[in-house]
């Protein structure tokens, strides 16, 4: 069996009477593709930050593996204007490196001739890139990635997919992956994680895309994107989101407004 | 030159060296109200230091730190807003030292010079505490350069980097309480946050990197120390705001100055 790096049990927080996860378990073995999707205000980047130990959950424990060196790659960066700092010194604020290493990695990523630009100057696909390198350049045995192509147009978002899923290959990094779509993500991903406050399906892309939870969570265009069957289940997802359960689970109701599925909403 | 004069001027470099670094990060970090709100409990600080018989700069550093921590306690219950926690721990606290200060009835005090600054009273002993806590300050931040530079842009991601954020963020408002409490006799509690803010938005257009601007805003507020106080003598002018509007013509002298724009 392949060596665990990251695993996360029972995991359950509220945040102001807001049930944000309930009962959520993952885990991220060594050079394994975890891809966490789910719509807007399904609690994946609060798992995440869980996962990262930025924030306690109320119940479960995350373990990691003793030495753990995690890359993280955040959803966004607001950086004020008034900071003069160059994308050399932005990416090895974590990793003291020299500047032809530096270029390397920037060069991996496709951004090399950002080097020298100021951080605020440089579009929202080189940021995300720039970004990924400072994450690289830790040598990470895990790459968590929240929303990686965030701010990036279309034909980039599949480039930069194929960039991440080669990382794997040439670094032989495990990798946790946030984002809202799974089309976008199953070429490369081993397992995938279907949430919205607690995990609706999970297991193998091929199958979580044929899961009725999955075609639920995500409503008719992503049921007509991909292979259709329905059964019965045991919960169903209201126009907010929240888990409408056939039987009877602690309530799940919260004022975070409504989901339109594939519809890019601003969520912190 | 007269001795006041030089004491003046060597008590201005010190609180101006200190001030442009640390200032610099202030403006980076959006935290221009709050070094106000902490310059504005200051002066419950001279109250405390009085009645205490403590240095009265210490008294201010000490009175100072404790506010910056009632502000950390207060942000993380995430009720109000921190710009609203600002505003209403700056006037608390500054209402609060004018009442103590009236409750002293034994001690004269010269409500002025602790507002606006008296810089053309720096005693020799003053120029003692001024430089040392400059210098510490200096020393410390040079220290904590790395971290605090990483966790300003990026808290979480320093965070996971490993990076310990509280203490860091900590030790930042330790500084910045030790900076208003040097400066305080120079330009006053109620203009210490220009003395910080304005050398540093003035270096901003030539700065390359966080280092350079954090050079420049240095020497841009040593050279409103002079030019202020030279004013001062000049016009007869009151010195502190005489310093403050030097640098603010710098500032304005900067933005004229056609140059790259980062952006």
């Amino acid at each position: 069996m392949t060596e665990l790096l990251l695993t996360a049990e029972n995991i359950g927080l509220t945040i102001r009477g807001n049930p944000i996860l309930h009962n959520v378990n993952l885990r991220v073995a060594a050079g394994e593709i975890v891809a966490l999707i789910g719509p807007n205000g399904a609690g994946k980047s609060t798992l995440v930050r869980v996962l990262l130990g930025l924030l306690r959950p109320d119940s479960g424990r995350v373990w990691s593996r003793p030495g753990l060196r995690i890359g993280y790659m955040p959803q966004r960066l607001a950086l004020d204007g008034t900071l003069p700092l160059s994308v050399q010194r932005f990416v090895t604020l974590g990793t003291p490196a020299a500047r032809a290493r530096v270029q390397a990695v920037l060069a991996e990523v496709g951004a090399a001739h950002v080097l020298d630009s100021p951080v605020q100057a440089v579009s929202g696909g080189e940021l995300q890139r720039v970004m990924l390198a400072r994450a690289l350049l830790r040598e990470p045995d895990l790459l968590v990635l929240d929303e990686p192509i965030q701010g990036v147009d279309l034909n980039g978002q599949y480039e930069l997919y194929d960039l991440i899923g080669g990382l794997r290959r040439t670094h032989g990094c495990g990798m946790l992956m946030v984002s809202h779509e799974l089309h976008l993500v199953m070429a490369t991903t081993d397992h995938v994680l279907c949430l919205n406050r607690h995990v609706c399906c999970s297991g193998h892309p091929d199958h979580v895309a044929r899961d009725p939870a999955y075609l639920d969570l995500f409503g008719i265009d992503g049921a007509r994107r991909l292979a259709v069957y329905h059964h019965h289940h045991n919960h169903h997802h209201d126009l907010h989101g929240a888990v409408m359960p056939d039987l009877p689970l602690p309530s799940a109701s919260g004022g975070e407004g409504s989901h339109r599925p594939f519809v890019e909403q601003d969520h912190g | 030159m007269d001795d006041f004069l030089a004491r003046a001027l060597l008590g201005g470099v010190g609180v101006a060296l200190a001030a442009g670094p640390l200032g610099a990060f202030i403006v980076w970090r959006r935290m221009a109200y709050f070094g106000d709100t902490l310059a504005h409990s200051g002066l419950l600080g001279i109250v405390l230091g009085t009645v205490l018989n403590l240095n009265l700069q210490l008294g201010v550093a000490i009175t100072c730190l404790v506010v910056a921590l009632v502000l950390v306690l207060l942000q993380r219950q995430r009720r109000l807003a921190t710009d609203t926690l600002l505003g209403i721990l700056a006037h608390t606290t500054l209402s609060l030292g004018l009442v103590a200060l009236a409750f002293l009835e034994t001690v004269r005090v010269d409500l002025t010079a602790y507002l606006f600054g008296d810089i053309l009273a720096i005693g020799p002993i003053d120029l003692y505490w001024i430089w040392g806590g400059a210098l510490l300050a200096l020393g410390a931040l040079a220290g904590l350069w790395r971290p605090l530079l990483a966790i300003t842009v990026h808290e979480e991601l320093a965070q996971v980097e490993g990076v310990p954020v509280f203490p860091v963020r900590l030790a930042f408002m330790l500084l910045v309480a030790i900076v208003i409490a040097v400066a305080m006799k120079v330009v006053g509690i109620l203009l210490i946050t220009s003395l910080l803010i304005i050398p540093a938005a003035a270096a901003r257009r030539f700065a390359r990197s966080p280092e350079g601007m954090a050079l420049l805003a240095s020497g841009l507020g040593c050279a409103a120390v002079g030019l202020g106080l030279w004013a001062s003598l000049r016009w007869d002018t009151p010195a502190g705001p005489s310093v403050v509007l030097a640098a603010a013509f710098l500032f304005v002298l900067s933005s004229m100055v056609p140059g790259r724009s980062w952006r």
